[in-house]
């Protein structure tokens, strides 16, 4: 039956590679993890995640991800704006330096932005002096290293939404009366919504997984600063697997629920984009 | 008219917030690993990049990346290729588990292949008598280092290949080309910059892979350290020159990918001119 559709050869080779590669590389480990989960004890791993250390580690990370990627929001809206609406001298440069997240490396980024908001960095000593306000080694400074990874994921969904939008539909608001600011809040603002919500749950998603960047700026104060991917690599250098397992369980359930709602948000961009609506 | 200048005001303040804001968050990391690097003048930093652990620390990154680089193209051609050309049961699913490496958060990446091959694994006795060591050694980072990088290629090349749909292939294969020949005239082509796109960002996120590899690396100096455990290595023994130092070749990378994109980019826009 499918003979007929397969017109063109390599169907069986693809496959085959492909499965072949995929199971090494995820399939296999994937299903040693449900495997040893379910080995666990179901009491031991509710003991386990609900160590007040633990739960406080699950709220550093949430919400310091969660600020973080509301800034995010905001500044990738304003970048995005700026990129598709205007015209202006060093426009490629800032398209070209908004993946800089992407390319440099997160350790690299995290020790370097560490030194800086120190208490006497170039940065950190000016909130200090003037306001008192510490941010290395609080939930500031991990905040602004999640700000810095998070940055690339909101611009880049917005973006090209912001370039399917005609003008006429603002020239036709602005004809019948309506200002700037109702003209975005009613025409571009509900066009762009999906998009928004889909770069926010993705920032979201990768700011509550991060390890690299964080470690440094964190300070790794239990019950302050220690974010729930630190706690799972204490317990791994512990060698303590049921535990690492078990935060690490709660910490999959999060994702899968963001990622949800990223994927529901995606289908009507992709619609729109596409010129579906 | 009005409106116009009301517009023109909120033009220059959000240029303005945006070049403050990349200069803050972006440049300035960038400009201070450079400038931290070279603070002990010129000898010091060339001393700290050609320490014998740095250089060793760099060819076993090379080494992880290569590879890396190497199955996940392969994978991703042929993942791309079966997703788009063929019609089958599955599909999403398959998708799904393609794109899942980088949903996970690369400590928990970390930990599946500690359970997979770890002391207490099923698999650990067979691969233990063969002699073989995958935790704590090469085999390990490397893994880690393909995981996290998995779909890097495939998400570039499946959205090509949906937008050029299978005609062209379809009247190759009628004619009697076999699958390699029509991948090589037809299909590559097409598809040519956005594989190498999909090869820089896996070059780029192979060489700056943190978390994974740390789980699975055994943190020994000159074996099983790569380039970014080595300077958290220096910057936990208060060695910040030698730290920034290993940084800045990190940054000089980065900054030829980013570059690399930005022509990438232009060149297949051309391309896509050229074919309409």
């Amino acid at each position: 039956m499918n003979k007929k559709k397969r017109i063109i050869p390599g169907f069986g080779i693809s496959m085959g590679i492909t499965i072949s590669i995929l199971s090494i590389v995820v399939l296999i480990p994937l299903s040693s993890l449900v495997i040893f989960s379910a080995k666990l004890s179901f009491s031991e791993f509710i003991y386990t995640v609900t160590r007040p250390r633990v739960l406080s580690g699950y709220f550093v990370s949430i919400s310091t991800s969660f600020i973080a990627s509301l800034i995010n929001v905001f500044m990738g809206l304003a970048l995005a704006w700026v990129l598709v609406r205007y015209d202006f001298k060093g426009k490629r440069f800032i398209d070209g330096i908004i993946e800089l997240p992407f390319a440099l490396p997160t350790a690299v980024a995290g020790i370097s932005l560490t030194h800086l908001t120190t208490t006497n960095g170039w940065v950190g000593q000016i909130f200090y002096k003037l306001f008192g306000i510490k941010i290395a080694y609080t939930r500031i400074g991990i905040t602004i290293a999640l700000i810095f990874i998070g940055i690339p994921f909101v611009v880049r969904s917005v973006q090209p939404v912001l370039e399917k939008i005609d003008i006429k539909y603002e020239e036709a608001a602005f004809i019948l009366g309506a200002d700037s600011k109702t003209t975005f809040l009613k025409v571009i603002f509900p066009e762009i919504l999906p998009a928004i919500i889909s770069g926010f749950t993705l920032a979201f998603a990768r700011s509550i997984g991060e390890y690299g960047s964080v470690v440094f700026i964190a300070g790794n104060t239990p019950y302050e600063t220690e974010i729930a991917p630190l706690l799972i690599m204490s317990e791994l250098q512990e060698f303590d697997y049921s535990a690492a397992t078990s935060i690490a369980l709660v910490m999959l359930a999060i994702s899968v629920v963001i990622l949800s709602v990223n994927a529901l948000a995606q289908g009507i961009v992709s619609k729109r984009v596409n010129g579906k609506i | 008219m009005n409106l116009r200048k009301e517009n023109k005001a909120l033009k220059y303040f959000l240029i303005i917030i945006s070049f403050i804001f990349l200069g803050v968050f972006l440049i300035l990391p960038l400009i201070y690993i450079i400038i931290t690097a070279l603070k002990n003048g010129v000898a010091a930093y060339v001393n700290a990049i050609s320490d014998e652990y740095a250089i060793k620390a760099a060819l076993l990154t090379l080494e992880a990346t290569l590879i890396a680089v190497v199955v996940n193209t392969i994978f991703g051609v042929f993942a791309a290729w079966l997703i788009t050309k063929y019609t089958f049961r599955g599909k999403k699913i398959l998708s799904t588990f393609i794109d899942l490496p980088v949903t996970v958060s690369p400590i928990i990446a970390g930990l599946i292949y500690v359970l997979t091959f770890g002391r207490q694994s099923s698999l650990f006795p067979i691969l233990d008598s063969y002699g073989i060591q995958i935790i704590f050694a090469v085999p390990g980072i490397v893994l880690a280092t393909i995981f996290v990088t998995f779909p890097f290629i495939s998400r570039e090349l499946i959205p090509v290949l949906t937008s050029q749909g299978t005609d062209e292939e379809e009247a190759a294969a009628l004619m009697g080309a076999g699958l390699f020949k029509i991948f090589k005239k037809v299909t590559f082509p097409n598809v040519k910059w956005a594989l190498l796109y999909g090869i820089v960002l896996c070059t780029a996120r192979s060489i700056g892979e943190f978390g994974a590899v740390s789980v699975l690396s055994g943190h020994l100096r000159g074996k099983t350290n790569t380039l970014p455990l080595y300077i958290e290595l220096l910057y936990q023994g208060y060695d910040f020159t030698g730290a920034f130092a290993a940084s800045s070749i990190l940054v000089i990378f980065a900054v030829v990918v980013l570059v690399l994109r930005l022509v990438i980019e232009k060149r297949g826009e051309k391309n896509l001119d050229i074919k309409k």
